[in-house]
């Protein structure tokens, strides 16, 4: 077998996968395009990221955890408790710069707790998560049962400032991003330099492909599992923080759910809940699926919940190409010769 | 070897395994600089053991450990990494998902300007490294890719390249063909040469005298005594490791042979007219009768495993005829085999075939009660009497049959997945490598059983790289040579020279 074959050959689960979800995305648009008007604008693209920044910083930390074959469903929770914590510590008269830095530590130190709890203690991911979430959504009704509104002007500017973008003088040329989607371009690409290019990111795939090997290859396999705990329970504090610019409140029962739409977005990006496989871009392309998704059925004048149905019909189908891809891969395996 | 300076030493070093389990007792170890000491023993003696509790990844209960001079404690294989212990553990320890160059290299990937990983520089150096030991692969492929050779290869690579004062290798030869054993032999002694100490765990007692200077034995977790590799003789060694008289033993497996020839040729338990698999074997013509032992010899790759593939269903018949007992089959599934009486003991039992987390005897019930199907459950009871029996037969080391298979030193297990086809009581057993990674007593053993089952009328289709064995066994052996049969010999005409000529292609080429 010759080199160039064995590259063609190389055709690997998350980018079939990612290349698929990416077509599908093109399709989605274009059909939306075609069937209604007004659809085809910058604008539709670009409210893609307005709509769903929260979303998309969510679903980036839940990958970290999804590669290393775990999984953390208490990050809803961590939305919107820390949405309840800033609304009432800003209606107490903090400083917003103070009270986004304190959301930020307490993601910290939620995700190192149930991170050190579910290494130090082998317990599973899904009931240490469970119980976070359930502490979370506890103490968000403790501190209020009531939606509390964000008056402060720092929280207000960056609800409404926003930056235009143009192509040209025609109106489908021509659209805008709110600031906070520049948080979500920074946090992406710091996400891919991590993963990529720093030991402990390539550390965090070892770990999802084999905890053993990992451990006895010499890597330090606590510090990488408590690494992505924290990780994703930081970016669900600062995507409740980015929540409460959209919203301007913060209310206890926000979000009820969203952890499963974090995990559809990586799974139909590409991300293997089995672990060891999976990538942030194709997170964020899946909650573009999602938010298009969302778009559409808005168009139709359906009910919401169309929405749900349709992910769930896509999340099936994206397990079962998955399971194609991966079965398929498994007859190719150890077959490759040295030339 | 006098004037050589200690590097390490290791003394009275115990560890349990809860009450049960005296896994080492008060064993000493010593290992020089520029030196290839061998450590040796049964399966279940303690060899992974000690190389555990020395690279952190068991905890010891006693015993004080020195590297240069000082005394260390490394808990963890990143600690030991860093005082200079480099290790392969039996278990395949790399990770699937990751790129060949990335399992070399991760956790001391050359960096860029920037202070992120340099994939570049760093696939070049794989390259490299692995071409130095006669690989030459796309170091960007996933690991899984290639086959466990190739990958024990790479394990060896990564560890070699650590810059390390003690390398450690834990049976790394077990699943690599002889051209690959004679790189790493090579790499061995460069690396020796400039001063590395190498510890080497093997059962194959031709490569301890080809590459070691001494030797350490080890049985039942005691020391047993360290010996200059030149100033030990073969059969005292093996009686030193198993704590019995060899010759005795080896003669019996030899008699029962003896005892056994002529057995009844009917018509053949399976018949294979010029069965293809796509890609993996042509035109194969052999016949299996019941009571025979037919051995397949050749190199890796030559289609030996491939045949039985096909015989059990794994991969479809694709060209020719399959008949059991007279009668054509299309097997879809091994289940249609194993439904047939036929039973198959992988190669790869590495990754195939070990359930980690259930019991021996659980592991050894697992096909038969494939076979009868889930609804008539073997009870308890049954199972126990089983289980005893195949751990007194094949002396499998373990307090009692509840013992979790993962808890068994590595040659155990392989007896388990032994026992577990055995189990099925077939009429038709293909074993592919049955005693890689087990020791040469119970290597002896194992051929026992298997001439005996024969000779009791079982049909045996018996595969292995080790030619001594081969002849030892069968009464046929077929060579394969190019995914085609090149030849065959029986009987009298067994010999070395004979199939390694046919290997070879000196028959017809
Ligand atoms: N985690 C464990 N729990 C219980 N018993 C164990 C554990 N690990 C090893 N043992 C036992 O300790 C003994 C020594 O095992 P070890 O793996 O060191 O043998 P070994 O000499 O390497 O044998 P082999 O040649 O088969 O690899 C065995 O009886 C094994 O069953
Ligand atoms: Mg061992």
């Amino acid at each position: 077998m010759t080199r160039g074959e064995n590259k063609k050959k190389k055709f690997h689960i998350n980018n079939v996968s990612l290349l698929i979800t990416i077509v599908l995305f093109v399709a989605m648009f274009i059909f939306g395009s075609i069937r209604y008007d007004h659809f085809f604008s910058i604008s539709t693209f670009l409210n893609l990221f307005n709509d769903n920044a929260y979303l998309m910083i969510a679903g980036i930390g839940e990958t970290f955890v999804l590669i290393t074959g775990g999984i953390d469903i208490s990050i809803s929770s961590t939305v919107a408790f820390t949405g309840v914590f800033m609304a009432h510590c800003l209606e107490k008269g903090m400083p917003a710069f103070v009270v986004i830095c304190l959301a930020l530590l307490i993601g910290i130190t939620v995700g190192a707790v149930q991170g050190s709890l579910i290494h130090y203690f082998k317990l599973q991911p899904f009931i240490v998560t469970l119980a976070g979430q359930f502490l979370m959504r506890g103490l968000c009704v403790v501190i209020s049962e009531a939606s509390i509104p964000i008056n402060d002007s720092f929280f207000k500017g960056m609800a409404l400032g926003r930056i235009p973008i143009s192509f040209g003088e025609a109106k489908p040329l021509n659209g805008k991003i709110y600031y906070y989607v520049l948080i979500v371009m920074v946090v992406l690409l710091v996400s891919i330099f991590v993963l990529k290019k720093l030991a402990f990111g390539r550390a965090i795939y070892a770990v999802g492909g084999n905890e053993q090997s990992a451990a006895l290859m010499g890597l330090n396999v606590a510090r990488t599992k408590i690494g992505v705990y924290i990780i994703s329970s930081f970016c669900a504090a600062l995507a409740g923080i980015v929540f409460s610019f959209y919203t301007l409140a913060g209310y206890g029962l926000q979000n009820m759910g969203m952890e499963l739409d974090a995990i559809s977005s990586a799974v139909i990006g590409g991300t293997l809940l089995t672990g060891g496989v999976g990538s942030v871009f194709g997170t964020m392309v899946g909650a573009m699926i999602q938010g298009i998704i969302q778009t559409i059925v808005t168009y139709e004048n359906l009910n919401t919940w169309w929405t749900k149905v349709t992910i769930a019909g896509l999340l099936c189908l994206f397990i079962v190409i998955q399971r194609v891809i991966a079965v398929r891969a498994d007859a190719m395996k150890g077959k490759a010769t040295a030339e | 070897m006098s004037n050589q300076e200690k590097l390490l030493t290791m003394t009275g070093i115990s560890k349990s395994f809860g009450k049960a389990v005296k896994a080492l007792d008060n064993v000493q170890f010593e290992l020089n600089a520029g030196e290839i000491h061998a450590l040796l023993g049964e399966n279940g003696a303690g060899k992974s053991t000690l190389i555990k509790v020395l690279t952190g990844v068991e905890e010891r209960d006693k015993g004080e450990i020195t590297l240069d001079g000082k005394t260390i404690h490394p808990r963890s294989t990143d600690e030991a990494q860093k005082v200079g212990i480099s290790t392969v553990y039996q278990e395949v320890n790399l990770c699937p998902n990751l790129s060949v160059a990335e399992n070399i290299y991760i956790g001391r990937a050359p960096k860029t300007k920037f202070g992120g990983m340099d994939w570049k520089k760093m696939n070049a150096d794989a390259s490299k490294l692995l071409s130095g030991f006669g690989l030459n692969l796309n170091v960007q492929a996933n690991l899984d890719n290639y086959s466990v050779a190739i990958q024990q290869m790479i394990a060896i690579a990564r560890a070699s390249d650590i810059k390390a004062k003690v390398l450690i290798l834990d049976e790394p030869t077990s699943s690599l063909s002889q051209a690959e054993v004679n790189k790493l032999f090579e790499v061995m002694k460069k690396l020796k040469a400039e001063g590395m100490g190498i510890i080497f765990v093997t059962h194959f007692l031709d490569q301890v005298y080809e590459v070691t200077d001494r030797i350490t034995v080890l049985r039942n977790g005691a020391y047993v005594g360290t010996y200059n590799t030149s100033d030990l003789p073969r059969m005292e060694l093996v009686s030193k490791m198993i704590g019995k008289d060899y010759a005795a033993l080896n003669k019996s497996v030899l008699d029962s042979k003896a005892e056994k020839k002529g057995s009844d040729k009917g018509e053949p338990f399976v018949k294979l007219d010029n069965v293809s698999h796509q890609g993996t074997i042509n035109n194969i013509d052999m016949d299996i009768h019941k009571g025979e032992v037919l051995g397949l010899s050749g190199l890796l790759g030559s289609g030996r495993s491939e045949t039985a593939r096909v015989i059990f269903g794994l991969d479809s018949v694709s060209e020719g005829e399959l008949k059991i007992k007279g009668e054509k089959v299309n097997f879809k599934h091994p289940i249609d085999a194993i439904r047939k009486d036929i039973a198959f003991c992988p190669e790869d039992r590495k990754t195939d075939g070990i359930i980690g987390d259930l019991s021996i005897r659980d592991n050894i019930v697992l096909a038969l009660q494939t076979k009868k199907g889930l609804f008539k459950k073997i009870s308890k009871k049954e199972a126990q009497i089983l289980a005893d029996k195949y751990i007194e037969q094949l002396e499998i080391k373990t307090p009692n049959a509840d013992q979790l298979i993962k808890n068994l030193s590595g040659g155990n297990q392989q007896k388990v997945i032994l026992a577990r086809w055995l189990a099925t009581n077939p009429e038709l057993l293909m074993l592919d490598e049955p005693t890689r990674g087990i020791d040469v007593g119970t290597k002896a053993e194992i051929q026992k059983i298997v001439i005996d089952l024969a000779s009791e009328g079982m049909a045996v289709l018996f595969i292995s790289s080790e030619l001594d064995e081969e002849i030892r066994c069968c009464q046929k052996i077929i060579v394969l040579r190019d995914m085609q049969q090149a030849g065959e010999v029986s009987d009298e005409e067994i010999s070395q020279s004979a199939v390694m000529e046919i290997m070879a292609g000196g028959d017809n080429a």
